[in-house]
């Protein structure tokens, strides 16, 4: 869709159709929908993070006043409930599948990370499901646990799973390691690494929930979820754990407030409301408290990597090595395995043309929280390994921190350009992000300000990250051939309705991310209506053919360019009508601004005209065309789209207390062609404000024993409004190659670019303490530390 | 959260009547501790006495330079009021800096005080002010009422009914704010008093205390920040967590001490 007419609506700042009803209380979420005689649920979970379970004693509870019944992992096992499966196979080096231990929704014998299901009590009231859990008399043997990836893999660390010896899930390898290593032989200057990508919690702010209903005389089941893609949840849990047909299960996710990943996956929670309900012909109702979602939402990240680039004489990148090891928590969660390999190791390329690349993932399990995608999901991973080393390789050589990066950048002339670690871009302009990155954020000034800032007492730091990053993760085929188990297209059905208007049904999720109104931005372009004419449905899979949701910023590039195909189709469609209509030819009619006209002549027909003729087929082309005006689409996608950008990060340290200060915040970013600019830099200020919390703020704790440290807010530190600067936000344009629309994607440039830039900033600040590397999150005491030390020295 | 009555009198003798009558009943004033311990099924009181309803309670009174709070006045009244801003500006502030608007409008002075959180801000305000606290069967000075962690001079069922505060001669809080919780990891009192110049610090330890060292410093060397520089606090005792060691928190008294010393003016 390249020349957009002014009056278009892709390119403008529409106000965000779905924010009146969520801001006047009026959303409709999952724990607001109540069934007739609807029970409720409480999850009795594991106190421990490693242990047999000798017995369960439920019965003092079963007599408790209210209670329905309790159900523990014997229960369901009996009833021949499967496993939570994982949605991605990896294979090791030598070729031999993952290590993939079964999920029970409720264990059966054994517990493996703190909050791991233990049993469910399901009664008339929450009150009463609480003081019967209670009752539960559980005798757990405790096990010693494994809880962080390196005490994991260490000789004689407790086994997780007797199935994994060593603990490791697989020990994964991309790209070429003799040329890689001959390149490392024949360099002039090697900079090395060690990174730690601290665990997060992602916290959406509408803690999970599941409603489980079920239809005695239709046999129907019906679960409404806290889903970012309810197709996916009905495929795999009517499919593999409960095993229902999917005619007779129905999954609804209705409004959601957030998810950033957390719900992509599929949870026991689903399955036990789901699977109860059947049993016992009542709806069935969880819904997470914080502390729950602390223990129980997949968390992100946490790798440990060791890194090393060999550069020439001019700082020019010659080969990089990698060795990572990927927390996996106590089980795989759905879309774990891919994270630190497909979504990581074929970052490694980063903007930059090395030539030879070899990284080694080890994925491991702990009696931890399953890890799994988080806003961003390998990629920040990358992006932090990457932009660190670059500074790294700055400081080696004496390079300046740009100088470094534009040396070693992809030319803007070079795309298509094939990367040695499987991935194609498509398009970019490294250099012009950069550019104008330092002239927006007057990295010149630089100087003086610091000058100012030291007047004060105070360390002034400056960070660079120049990131590109992949969305939109496909083809399928290609998808499949690494290991997906599932298809990685979109669907996109337009009807339009006998008077004209539309409604759009999508096989990707908003929970948050405003598609009501970008897609109806896109559909009123590409249909030639009003805003106020079309309506987007999604998140019921009775509505919506099929979809595989929203995640990986693919809602726009995947499922935006299926409705843009479906959209086609409904103006071929109404060309052949307008054509019988106008009593001309097909190929004289041209479709602009909505109009259907006879090329060279006034005659012409509105949609509306078009769709009521189609509808009342009275005067109409019947023998070779169906009546009506509804059009469907799948979109497989060529390619990922390649989303990249600079952001600059400024900091001011307070050095008697340790505080750091995000003074200013600029980003670059090229997320393809903007359909709502508003909505665009709402998202970027969202994710740069979850990156800067992970730089800053963000930690997950366990203890040594599996404990978890960090299970409230009152420890866990999320960013707030206070804790961040005024953001620069900024574009700079070039269009995907591939898709209809030209679209990237930009629901986790943010949180992808920004971590290295904070800490390439904190660490500039206190090069002059003798600091070259320090881990995230910077806090206070761990920069007065380093302070302290380099005063020491 | 368990099952509990509730009732809400309206004098302080009907209140403690109430607490009398059941050895498990509890006040209840802003419920902004209480109430999640409650959901947290952390305590199980049979019994709520609401003081909400009791006027004796509210409001803020000034009789020369004594400043007297009721004890079920909210912080954001503390914070708003004029008298306060006038007659000790530190102490709005403080409350000020307490929670967020909505923990402000619902949390009170007297709740605040009896549950001595030790990373409470009011403790060291109190303290720091050298308050007297008033309660239904006697007056307390700061220094007997604070007893350590979560603990206090109240005997069972008795109750605060407000603090009395004396104007200083200037004072000032400085917190050091745990970046989650926004409690104090460091907070610190400083006011030169009638009584001599004291320094109360809340966060760092089992409960607010008067550090004594520094309260020495500034005396002999004069109310400057400058009379600090050097003066360490020792760790042995301090709270050492995942947001801070017990040695940071020692640095940071200093710290935020001098601070506050130079707010002072
Ligand atoms: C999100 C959040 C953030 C917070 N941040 C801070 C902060 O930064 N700094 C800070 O200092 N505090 C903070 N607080 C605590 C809050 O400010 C209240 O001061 C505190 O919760 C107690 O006051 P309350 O009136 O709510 O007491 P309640 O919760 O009603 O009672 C607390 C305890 O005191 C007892 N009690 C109550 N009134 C009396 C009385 N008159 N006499 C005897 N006993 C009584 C109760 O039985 C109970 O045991 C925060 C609280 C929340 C929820």
């Amino acid at each position: 869709m390249p020349d957009a007419p002014s009056n278009y609506q892709i390119g403008a700042s529409v106000k965000r159709r779905e924010d009146l009803r969520f801001l006047t209380g009026n959303g409709n979420y999952t724990d607001d929908i109540n069934r007739p005689g609807q029970l409720y649920a409480y999850i009795l979970r594991s106190t421990q993070a490693h242990a047999e379970i000798v017995s369960i004693d439920t019965k003092a509870a079963r007599a408790m006043p209210g209670v329905v019944t309790i159900y523990t992992g014997a229960d369901m096992a009996a009833d021949g409930i499967g496993g939570l499966p994982c949605g991605w196979q990896i294979h090791s080096k030598d070729g031999s599948p993952m290590v993939e231990p079964s999920h029970p929704p409720i264990v059966v014998d054994r517990v493996r990370h703190v909050g791991d299901n233990v049993a469910v009590v399901i009664a008339d009231s929450l009150a009463q499901a609480k003081d019967a859990a209670e009752a539960i008399a559980i005798d757990y043997k405790a096990l010693p646990a494994a809880v962080s990836v390196t005490a994991a893999v260490a000789p004689g660390a407790p086994l997780v799973w007797d199935t994994a010896p060593g603990n490791q899930c697989y020990d994964w390898h991309l790209g070429d390691k003799a040329a890689t290593e001959a390149a490392f032989a024949a360099a002039k200057t090697i900079a090395k690494v060690d990174i730690v990508n601290n665990r997060l919690i992602p916290n959406a702010m509408e803690p999970r929930a599941a409603l489980g209903d079920f239809n005695p005389s239709s046999g129907e089941y019906t679960l409404f979820t806290t889903s970012q893609n309810p197709h996916v949840i009905r495929l795999l849990m009517g499919a593999f754990v409960l095993k229902l047909p999917e005619h007779k299960l129905r999954v609804v996710a209705p409004d959601v407030g957030g998810g950033f990943g957390s719900k992509i996956y599929h949870y026991a929670e689903e399955a036990i409301c789901t699977w109860a309900a059947g049993k016992l012909k009542r709806p069935v109702k969880w819904t997470a408290e914080r502390t729950e979602s602390f223990m129980t939402d997949a968390h992100g990240r946490d790798h440990v990597t060791h890194a090393e680039m060999a550069m020439d004489g001019e700082g020019r990148f010659l080969a990089l090595r990698v060795s990572t090891k990927a927390n996996m928590g106590a089980y795989l969660s759905t879309f774990a395995p891919a994270v630190p390999t497909y979504l990581y190791g074929t970052l490694l390329a980063g903007v930059y043309k090395t030539p030879a690349i070899y990284v080694e993932v080890q994925a491991v399990f702990t009696n931890t929280t399953p890890v799994d995608a988080y806003r961003g999901a390998g990629r920040p991973e990358a992006t932090f390994l990457l932009e660190r080393l670059v500074d790294e390789c700055a400081r080696v050589t004496g390079i300046d921190r740009a100088d470094i990066r534009r040396r070693n950048f992809i030319a803007a002339d070079a795309f298509p350009y094939q990367t040695p670690v499987a991935l194609q871009y498509d398009s970019g302009d490294y250099q012009g992000c950069l550019d104008a990155a330092l002239a927006a954020h007057n990295y010149a000034g630089f100087p003086a300000r610091k000058a100012e800032s030291e007047k004060a007492g105070k360390l002034r730091g400056i960070g660079l990250s120049t990131y590109v990053e992949a969305c939109g993760i496909a083809p399928s085929a290609v998808v499949g051939s690494l290991g997906a188990r599932a298809g990685l297209f979109e669907v996109g059905k337009v009807r339009v309705h006998p008077t004209g208007s539309v409604t759009v049904f999508t096989g990707t999720h908003s929970h948050g991310q405003g598609h009501e109104t970008t897609f109806a931005q896109v559909v009123a372009d590409a249909l030639g209506v009003g805003m106020d004419q079309v309506d987007i449905v999604h998140g019921d899979t009775a509505n919506v053919p099929f979809g595989m949701g929203t995640y990986g910023s693919r809602s726009l590039a995947v499922g935006g360019s299926a409705i843009v195909k479906a959209c086609d189709k409904i103006v071929a469609k109404a060309k052949k009508i307008a054509a019988h209509l106008l009593e001309a030819a097909e190929a004289d009619i041209e479709f602009k601004d909505g109009m259907f006209k006879v090329a060279g002549t006034d005659r012409q027909k509105a949609l509306a005209e078009i769709s009521l003729a189609a509808y009342v087929p009275h005067n109409y082309p019947i023998d070779e065309l169906e009546p009506g005006l509804e059009e469907t689409a799948f979109y497989d996608p060529k390619n990922f789209t390649f989303p990249g950008g600079t952001h600059i990060c400024e900091v001011e340290i307070d050095p008697e207390t340790g505080v750091t200060r995000v003074t200013q915040f600029t980003a670059v970013d090229d997320v393809g062609r903007v359909i709502n600019p508003m909505i665009v830099e709402g998202q970027v200020h969202g994710g740069l404000a979850q990156g800067i919390g992970q730089a800053l703020l963000e930690q997950c704790v366990y203890d040594a024993a599996g404990q978890l440290l960090t299970g409230s807010m009152m420890d866990y530190c999320m960013p707030r409004a206070d804790d961040l600067p005024l953001f620069y936000v900024g574009q700079h344009t070039t269009l995907c190659t591939h898709n209809p629309l030209g679209v990237k994607g930009c629901g986790e440039v943010g949180a992808i670019g920004s971590p290295p830039a904070v800490m390439n900033a904190v660490i500039d600040a206190l090069k002059g303490y003798g600091v070259t590397n320090m881990d995230m999150p910077a806090t206070p005491e761990k920069v007065w530390r380093a302070v302290q030390s380099g005063r020491k020295h | 959260m368990y099952a509990f009555t509730y009732q809400k009198p309206t004098t302080i003798a009907a209140a403690v009547a109430a607490l009398g009558a059941d050895a498990d009943a509890k006040p209840v004033s802003g419920g902004q501790t209480l109430i999640p311990t409650l959901k947290q099924r952390l305590a199980a009181p049979t019994a709520l006495v609401d003081l909400a309803k009791i006027p004796e309670l509210a409001g803020i009174t000034v009789a020369g330079d004594t400043l007297t709070i009721g004890a079920m006045t909210r912080h954001a009244t503390v914070a708003d009021s004029a008298d306060v801003k006038r007659l000790i500006p530190a102490l709005a502030a403080l409350a000020e800096g307490i929670g967020d608007p909505q923990v402000r409008n619902r949390g009170t002075i007297g709740g605040s005080i009896a549950n001595n959180d030790p990373a409470a801000d009011y403790p060291a305000g109190c303290l720091g002010l050298g308050a007297t606290i008033v309660t239904n069967r006697r007056e307390l000075a700061a220094d007997a009422f604070f007893t350590g962690m979560f603990s206090t001079a109240l005997d069972d069922g008795e109750l605060v009914t407000a603090v009395k505060f004396t104007k200083p001669k200037r004072a000032a809080y400085v917190k050091f704010p745990n970046p989650a919780s926004r409690y104090a990891i460091v907070g610190v009192f400083v006011a030169e008093t009638a009584g001599g110049i004291r320094v109360a610090v809340t966060g760092a330890g089992a409960g607010v205390f008067r550090a004594t060292a520094l309260e020495a410093a500034l005396a002999s060397k004069g109310f400057a920040a400058a009379s600090l520089d050097g003066v360490a606090v020792s760790a042995d005792g301090l709270n050492s967590d995942i947001h801070a060691s017990a040695e940071y928190r020692a640095h940071l008294i200093t710290v935020m001490a001098k601070r506050a010393v130079a707010a002072a003016g």
